[in-house]
């Protein structure tokens, strides 16, 4: 668009919200774009980031939402825009024409907030609906504020917790080391396992997505199967709904877990759909008193109908911790991260100077929610990706076998179309002048050549085919072992030497002939021995 | 006294077992397996050979051998194995290339020293066209033979850094290489026919002149065509085996020989379709090393390009960026072997992949001095060689990585080579490494690769250039992300 395009970042007008969308930090990344970063006053203080921090990261420090909103060419927020208590009037009123706001909106849940925003016909993107590929990982807004989130439960779970995570044989006794639950291995499943682990705690986890039980494995966690075969992936990475049958058997096993469990931290979550009932009030009540539940869907209806969003309840002596707002509870780091998104996807953007809304970019169009105010959410299916994040992986695992067999084959085909005009027509098998000279050749043997000659001519001809075919199967990994091992076996030429030792010792011949089968002993053990040694190396 | 069919059944043995040998190299997990199948063969060969000249199988073996005889068979062979088994065990895997080289040079000098001795002392009484047909296989099996030993004598040095690797360009080296092929086939001509053995000294002529011609021939190829040139004395050193299968009408020298000879020309045509050249211009020689100006790290005229415009990163940068990477590809040169960089690479690995990121190397096909020449270095640091892919197999994964490590490499990551059509390395297949977010390049400076090449990628946007000893930084990087 222009250069020194200003990016203003207001301060969050939810109550108890104490992120912000950019830190000092990821400022200077934004000026390093060429941004021009405004920011409201007070907007970083809840999250220990002063005026006076700001100011030395080169920020422009503007008092009050309304003239920061005027200033700025890109408007980067938390939370979605909601009525501004000190303003009176709603925050989406700011935003003007062809201005571009960029935080989290929640367009299936927030419709009324979309049409208002359209009316101002400015662009708006939501970091809750970044795609999940690969190349958009560094954006995904949600993945981060997750991880905070999983880590955050079980700190607040430690802090209900009236006993130690790490097991201790003290003088005064032992204490067993606590038992943790973690249901869902998504992001902030994952980051739960890590943190309780971490603690020293014993750890199981359940996922309905096979696919998971690796990771959850791989952070030291025990992984939980059930007698019950249904795979929970679904599109995106994302978990499905589960049959009846599957969600009774499910329960009926938290309720036999929750007998040998101090904590449970519950984190399943179905895209657009309420939060799975898993944790029933049996469950609850095996538990020992003084256990803890941490729900991290009780925004969305709970795991646990019992939790009550954002309180902390006891129920049959049990603490069910339903806070909602555990990102916001690590405004420091959480904000840093989030801000370090929108950089991400800022940058993917073109930064200052190319900023572009590119429709073609398929992060961007994913992210998009209004574009001048026309609507283009959600976004067309682009490419129904079943397990996005998964894939990559096994793919890369099972990459070296095949490919390693087939590689080579379609390589001299390619080469060979791409050679031309470079006067690679010696190097291509199929020249037919080549195949001519090769005929005539053969013609000439034919022709001269005597019976015995010729015995010993097919078998090489018929050896060198068998050559060619075996080793364009060889791997390109192991064609240094290929060369000694070849060396090795084409010291058998030492059977020359073998048979030309046999006259007397002084015949020069006989000299000749064992100067032959000594260095060709040299090379048949040098040979096999080195590549011996060098297959040893060779480990997964 | 066996039956002297056995003779041929375990030469056929020892075929089919060599045939597996290079079919089990497809695979990691079978290729042990493999060896151990050529090495049972070559000891099948060996024995039932011994046992024949030892007159131990029934019909005429054309000679028996004396205990005298076999005094010096086992004294050369105790010897030899010694010898290879103290080089094998000893060799740096660094110094591969050297070794392979050497082992083709005595290829070549056992297959000259048996077509001499053959001819002075012939297994069998000939005459006529028998005669003439065993003469031309010698005079093959020395010419080829000599070419090997002189030509992977002179690649051995230029390997070990004996000599320059830097191609030497005489004045009318194309004529002069015809002019002494011209030679031997004269020298040819006036040795086949001669009664009672009298063309010894034409053949020892032609000995001399082919050795030249091996010493001319790689004398004038450059370092880095070095993959290409191994590979041919490779498939040389088979064919030269083959000619004495012929020589002495044995079956069993001449499959070998002809796996081996195939062996090493697929390989040959594999590097060369590599570089984009066609494998008559690396044998003819003469490219790249230093006649181009950048290769003093000055840019050409006119380019205008230089340390100036590029993006300097230094250790706490790059420790950065792999830190906050969650994929990471490295793709090595022939300068991280130089450097001995590969054991602190594998550490840096096995770091990152502790943390979770997701690292493999891509592995160029004239990547080295040898063919598969890195894969080999990154086994020996115990990288495992499951992460260690072909350019084929991830050139396409590129962009979605977020960081990748150019570790002494320059030419096969020259985008050039797709841009420019009239750039000397047009066509050549290179590792896309510019599609992914940030490339850093570990070099010891600005200078151009062996193509002699100015290489655009250094100037990208993305592109960061990390200055210094490849070992020194991969150590440093080390320590930051340990610390």
């Amino acid at each position: 668009m222009k250069v020194g395009m200003k990016v203003g970042i207001p301060k969050e007008v939810l109550a108890g919200e104490r992120r912000v969308a950019t830190t000092p930090e990821t400022a200077k990344r934004l000026q390093k774009l060429g941004f021009e970063v405004l920011i409201e006053s007070g907007a970083g203080a809840n999250a220990d980031f002063s005026d006076d921090l700001y100011t030395a990261a080169d920020c422009k420090i503007v008092a009050g939402a309304e003239a920061l909103w005027a200033e700025a060419d890109i408007v980067l927020k938390v939370r979605e825009p909601m009525q501004h208590p000190d303003l009176g009037k709603h925050e989406a009123e700011l935003l003007r024409a062809g201005q571009v706001l960029i935080s989290f909106i929640w367009p299936a849940q927030n419709q009324e907030l979309v049409e208002l925003l359209a009316a101002r016909k400015g662009t708006v993107l939501a970091m809750d609906a970044v795609p999940r590929i690969s190349r958009a990982q560094k954006c995904d807004a949600l993945s981060s504020m997750a991880n905070i989130a999983g880590y955050r439960a079980v700190i607040e779970a430690a802090q209900h917790f009236g006993s130690f995570f790490t097991g201790q044989f003290t003088a005064a006794g032992k204490v067993p080391p606590a038992r943790v639950l973690v249901i869902g291995a998504g992001v902030a499943g994952l980051a739960a396992i890590g943190a309780a682990k971490g603690l020293g705690a014993i750890v199981r986890a359940f996922d309905t997505r096979p696919a998971v039980k690796e990771q959850v494995e791989s952070m030291g966690a025990e992984y939980l199967t059930l007698e019950f075969e249904e795979d929970g992936d679904g599109a995106g990475g994302y978990a499905k709904v589960m049959t009846d049958a599957f969600m009774d058997a499910e329960r009926a096993l938290f309720e036999d877990q929750a007998k040998e469990v101090d904590i449970i931290v519950t984190t399943a979550l179905i895209p657009g759909k309420p939060a799975p009932y898993l944790i029933t009030e049996q469950a609850l009540k095996n538990m020992r008193e003084g256990s803890v539940v941490v729900d991290l869907a009780a925004e969305r209806g709970g795991n646990c109908p019992l939790v009550v969003a954002d309180q902390v309840t006891i129920k049959h002596g049990v603490s069910l911790i339903g806070y909602t707002d555990l990102p916001s509870r690590m405004a420091n780091v959480a904000s840093n991260l989030y801000g370090n998104n929108l950089y991400h996807l800022l940058d993917d953007m073109g930064g200052a100077e190319g900023f572009k809304v590119d429709e073609d970019d398929e992060v961007v169009r994913g992210t998009l929610i209004l574009n001048e105010g026309e609507l283009r959410w959600p976004p067309p299916k682009i490419e129904p990706s079943p397990q996005a994040k998964p894939a990559p992986k096994p793919e890369a695992a099972a990459a070296p076998k095949p490919a390693a067999a087939s590689a080579p084959k379609p390589k001299p085909k390619s080469s060979s179309k791409k050679s031309h005009g470079h006067g690679g027509g010696a190097s291509k098998p199929a020249n037919p002048l080549w195949l001519a000279l090769g005929g005539l050749a053969l013609i000439a043997v034919g022709w001269g050549g005597n019976d015995d000659f010729l015995d010993h001519f097919t078998v090489f001809i018929l050896a060198c085919f068998i050559g060619w075919q075996v080793i364009w199967n060889v791997s390109p990994a192991l064609h240094t072992p290929l060369m000694s091992v070849t060396n090795a076996i084409s010291g058998i030429i030492i059977i020359g030497g073998m048979l030309q030792i046999g006259g007397d010792l002084s015949d020069p011949a006989v000299i000749l002939g064992a100067i032959a089968i000594l260095v060709a002993t040299i090379n048949v053990a040098g040979g096999f021995l080195v590549t011996q040694r060098m297959l040893k190396m060779f480990q997964r | 006294m066996l039956p002297a069919g056995l003779l041929n059944v375990a030469y056929i043995a020892a075929s089919i077992l060599f045939i597996l040998s290079l079919a089990g190299l497809s695979n990691q997990e079978t290729a042990r397996r493999g060896n151990i199948n050529g090495i049972i063969g070559m000891l099948i060969a060996i024995a039932a050979t011994a046992a024949y000249t030892l007159g131990w199988f029934e019909g005429t073996a054309p000679f028996t051998l004396g205990a005298q005889g076999l005094g010096v068979l086992a004294g050369a062979v105790l010897i030899g194995t010694l010898i290879g088994g103290f080089m094998a065990a000893r060799v740096a895997m660094t110094s591969m290339p050297e070794l392979v080289a050497v082992l083709h040079s005595f290829v070549g000098l056992a297959a000259v020293l048996v077509g001499l001795s053959s001819y002075m002392a012939p297994l069998q009484q000939l005459s006529g066209t028998e005669q003439l047909v065993h003469e031309i296989e010698i005079f093959l099996a020395v010419f080829i033979g000599s070419i090997t030993f002189t030509g992977s004598v002179i690649a051995f040095l230029k390997l070990r850094g004996s000599l320059s690797g830097r191609p030497l360009t005489l004045p009318g080296r194309h004529l002069l290489n015809l002019g002494m092929l011209l030679g031997c086939v004269y020298l040819g001509y006036d040795f086949v026919g001669q009664a009672d053995h009298g063309g010894l000294t034409p053949l020892l002529i032609v000995t001399g002149i082919s050795g030249l011609i091996g010493i001319h021939l790689v004398m004038a190829i450059g370092g880095a065509d070095m993959p290409v040139v191994v590979s041919m004395l490779n498939s040389y050193s088979g064919w030269a085996a083959a000619a004495a299968g012929f020589m002495l009408q044995n079956d069993l020298l001449l499959v070998t020989g002809a796996l081996v000879g195939s062996s090493g020309a697929i390989l040959s045509y594999i590097m060369c379709a590599a570089m984009n050249r066609s494998f008559i211009s690396v044998i003819l020689g003469g490219f790249g090393g230093g006649d181009a100006p950048a290769a003093n790290g000055e840019p050409k005229p006119g380019e205008g390009k230089g340390r100036d415009d590029v993006i300097e990163f230094d250790v706490s940068d790059t420790i950065a960026l792999l830190r906050g990477a969650s994929s990471v590809i490295i793709v090595p040169g022939y300068g991280m072997a130089v450097a001995q960089a590969q054991h602190s690479l594998s550490e840096v690995v096995k770091v990152l992949r502790k943390a979770g990121v997701e690292v493999r190397f891509g592995i160029h096909p004239v990547a080295g001095r040898l063919p598969g020449h890195m894969n080999v270095l990154l086994a020996e640091a115990n990288v495992p060689y499951d992460i260690v892919l072909e350019m084929d197999e991830l050139n396409d994964d590129f962009p979605e990585t977020d960081a990748v490590l150019v570790i002494g490499a320059n030419d096969i990551v020259n985008p050039s080579a797709q841009t420019d059509p009239t750039s000397p390395i047009a066509g050549m297949p290179v590792l896309e490494v510019w599609h992914s977010a940030t490339v850093v390049v570990m070099k010891r400076g600005m200078a151009s690769g062996y193509a002699g090449v100015q290489n655009p990628l250094f100037f990208n946007e993305n592109s960061r250039m990390l200055f210094g000893d490849a070992k020194t930084n991969v150590d440093a990087i080390l320590v930051g992300l340990r610390g």
